[in-house]
């Protein structure tokens, strides 16, 4: 049997433990914040539609990941959605004429931002804001349009054959 | 035929008296006024026996719980194209049902069976009627430690078990099967709220600790004094205890869902 000394102590580590884990929880799983962000800084970007884009979405140029999206909000004048993302620091030399479009990975899958660089020499940096937007494709809205083209071809299409 | 019923009726009798001691000393752990200096200490050993000792089999189980889970989730999501939902699936089924769940049948089968045959083999060598003989009450002095330190390891042993198995879903489906981290993490965050799930799910786990700890206590202070009536309150705290956590399991989540 230990002693009481190192019995407590022990209890009183394993208590510590336990409150860590939660944290970690409240933090990591159910994200109430998240903890620790990496050193990055934050650029802004307003869209029209932003689709199913969440917090934490990623942010990818050509496919590889440099940031993620912090913040949504709407603003009250234009009502467009102004998405902040953080931009991890190694990439600081993305040229500031560049457009952020909304993409989805796979036909269901989640939405992200790709950043397309252009060719500008002065470079995106904290606070600044992207100009040129492409909103979501949403695909209910595609396939809506669709439909409706579909059944003015095919008006058309009774017109030329009364005629 | 009027045997029989004899029979029948005194089996009846005889459960509904166990029931009713059982009522009576969870009345009697919970009113008695607690000692704070003496009791404390006493409290603190119970804590280290039950829940730090149970520490190691509650992070390796949780672990492989959780990499199993994302590996199945993995290639059931992957046939829809859904596996970026892999983080909710693993977090939700954790945090709300396995983690409370089996971290109670694992503390039943750890903790629960030591302090029944702990409590039972005290019994069966007489030192709790020793301890009424010296004015030592053996409720306040055997009984309430090992019932209270159940009830406050079991909601820690809970929070950590659910933190080790998403890090182990967290290890295939990101580190090995090659789910996005950032998805992995931003889909479990949007879906998994922290007060519907992750607080109820140690809720749960609180009402689990006290039923596991009482039907252990319980099952130790009435053993037979004997080995085989020890062995058998042993089984029967394991049993009892396991099968109470999943009948409580349905009502809790009936009840959560419900909105109570």
């Amino acid at each position: 049997m230990l002693s009481q000394r190192w019995i407590e102590s022990l209890v009183g580590l394993f208590l510590i433990f336990a409150i860590i884990t939660l944290s970690m929880l409240a933090f990591q799983v159910s994200g109430l914040m998240s903890l620790f962000p990496d050193k990055s800084y934050a650029i802004t970007a307003s869209f029209d539609d932003i689709g199913g884009l969440k917090v934490r979405s990623p942010v990818k140029i050509g496919g590889v990941q440099i940031g993620e999206v912090s913040q949504i909000n709407l603003d009250p004048v234009s009502f467009k959605a102004v998405v902040k993302m953080n931009i991890h620091n190694q990439y600081n030399d993305i040229p500031d004429d560049s457009s952020a479009g909304i993409f989805t990975s796979g036909l269901l899958g989640d939405n992200y931002i790709a950043i397309t660089p252009m060719y500008n020499t002065s470079f995106l940096k904290s606070g600044s804001n992207i100009e040129i937007t492409n909103s979501a494709m949403v695909l209910e809205k595609l396939i809506g349009q669709f439909i409706y083209s579909l059944k003015n071809g095919d008006s058309k299409g009774d017109k030329d054959a009364k005629k | 035929m009027i045997d029989n019923l004899a029979v029948t009726g005194r089996w009846g009798i005889e459960q509904l008296r166990q029931i009713g001691k059982a009522g009576i000393m969870l009345g009697r752990v919970l009113f008695y006024p607690p000692q704070v200096r003496k009791g404390f200490p006493l409290l603190i050993q119970q804590v280290y026996s039950e829940g730090v000792l149970s520490l190691i089999i509650i992070i390796v189980s949780s672990l492989f719980i959780g990499m199993v889970l994302a590996l199945q989730g993995y290639h059931t999501l992957a046939k829809f194209g859904a596996s970026q939902e892999l983080g909710p699936l693993v977090a939700l089924s954790i945090v709300r049902e396995l983690g409370p769940v089996v971290t109670a049948i694992l503390f039943a089968g750890r903790a629960g069976s030591a302090v029944t045959a702990e409590i039972g083999l005290m019994k069966a060598t007489e030192q709790l009627s020793s301890m009424e003989m010296m004015a030592v009450d053996p409720i306040r002095r055997v009984i309430s430690p090992r019932f209270w330190g159940g009830c406050i390891s079991m909601p820690l042993l809970t929070i950590i078990f659910n933190a080790t198995a998403i890090y182990g879903a967290y290890l295939v489906g990101v580190k090995w099967l090659g789910v996005d981290a950032g998805i992995f993490w931003s889909n479990m965050q949007s879906s998994v709220e922290f007060h519907a799930d992750v607080v109820n799910g140690i809720l749960k786990s609180v009402v689990f600790g006290i039923a596991v700890t009482w039907i252990a206590v319980f099952q130790g202070y009435t053993a037979e004094p004997t080995s085989a009536g020890i062995a058998n309150a042993t089984t029967r705290t394991v049993v009892y205890g396991s099968l109470a956590v999943l009948g409580l399991d349905f009502v809790l989540t009936a009840m959560m869902i419900g909105d109570w």
